[in-house]
């Protein structure tokens, strides 16, 4: 027997603390942080699904299986293209204006 | 309270830590440690909630790949090793994101709290199980997920390749070309 309240509190939680840090993070590479910890809220909350009650087609674990393979991917990319800007202006600040490249 | 309550509440609780240390540290190369942290305490708590593989796939691909490659990319934008007074937010800032996260955290709650009811009785679903469903039913969009992850890695490489005559537009750039290979060493 297990309470519901305790995953839907948990993926509340890192939902916000991961919007919280998309918001506050000025590094182009530590906002990839946030995204990871709202991604693993809605994986929390898929999982919970689960095990209130299975589905025949196990998608409790298969869906969070798909999302945890599109968020590397999409990681990946970000990457690429931060490493680039960085390559080309020597910073990876986000709030820099854009025109302003050396 | 039941065991599985208990258990859940203390890896719980090193998830929230660990993503609470995570997003407000000063130090870059920390704040990717305790994402660490946070991820294994989400692997406990899937563990609890009874999905070992997915917890077992989030340990290997988050932990073991994506924070690896986000400390390579901090390696290479040169974070500083001490605390990054350069891209620290301002606190008005700094309190704006708190109340937008804060918002976000309690309107989640408020929406989903009153889902929970009762104690259920926890759905026990076997590896085998998903593995049979994920090569059934779920064959084709696992097929185009390793699609997806092909174009992403092709991706990857062709943005972070440098074309000849743009690797020249820095003079005092020493040496583009270790970090090219870098770059695409550390993207498999």
């Amino acid at each position: 027997m297990i309470h519901l309240a305790g995953p839907y509190l948990l993926a509340a939680a890192l939902v916000g603390l991961g919007v919280f840090g998309i918001a506050v993070r000025r590094n182009a590479v530590l906002l990839l942080v946030g995204v990871e910890l709202v991604l693993s809220g809605a994986l929390v909350l898929l999982v919970t699904t689960q095990a209130a009650g299975a589905d025949r087609w196990a998608a409790g674990s298969v869906i969070p299986l798909f999302v945890i393979t599109i968020a590397a991917a999409e990681t990946v990319v970000a990457l690429a293209i931060i490493l680039t800007a960085f390559r080309q202006s020597r910073r990876i600040d986000l709030d820099e204006p854009s025109g302003e490249a050396p | 309270m039941t065991a599985l309550d208990t258990a859940f509440a203390a890896t719980a609780l090193v998830a929230v830590a660990g993503g609470l240390l995570a997003v407000t540290t000063r130090h870059v190369v920390h704040a990717a440690l305790w994402l660490v942290v946070a991820l294994l305490g989400v692997a406990g708590s899937l563990l609890v909630l009874g999905a070992e593989l997915v917890a077992l796939v989030l340990v290997l691909v988050y932990v073991g790949a994506v924070v690896v490659l986000v400390l390579f990319a901090l390696m290479l934008t040169r974070a500083p090793i001490g605390p990054d007074l350069e891209h620290a937010a301002g606190p008005w800032r700094t309190a704006g994101a708190a109340l937008l996260g804060a918002a976000v955290a309690l309107l989640l709650g408020s929406v989903l709290l009153p889902l929970a009811g009762d104690p259920v009785e926890r759905a026990d679903v076997s590896s085998s199980q998903v593995a049979g469903q994920l090569f059934g039913t779920w064959v084709w969009p696992f097929e185009l997920l390793s699609l997806l992850l092909l174009v992403a890695l092709v991706a990857a490489l062709a943005v972070s390749r440098v074309p000849r005559e743009a690797s020249t537009r820095h003079p005092d750039d020493a040496a583009p070309a270790p970090e090219a290979s870098a770059t695409t060493e550390a993207l498999p």
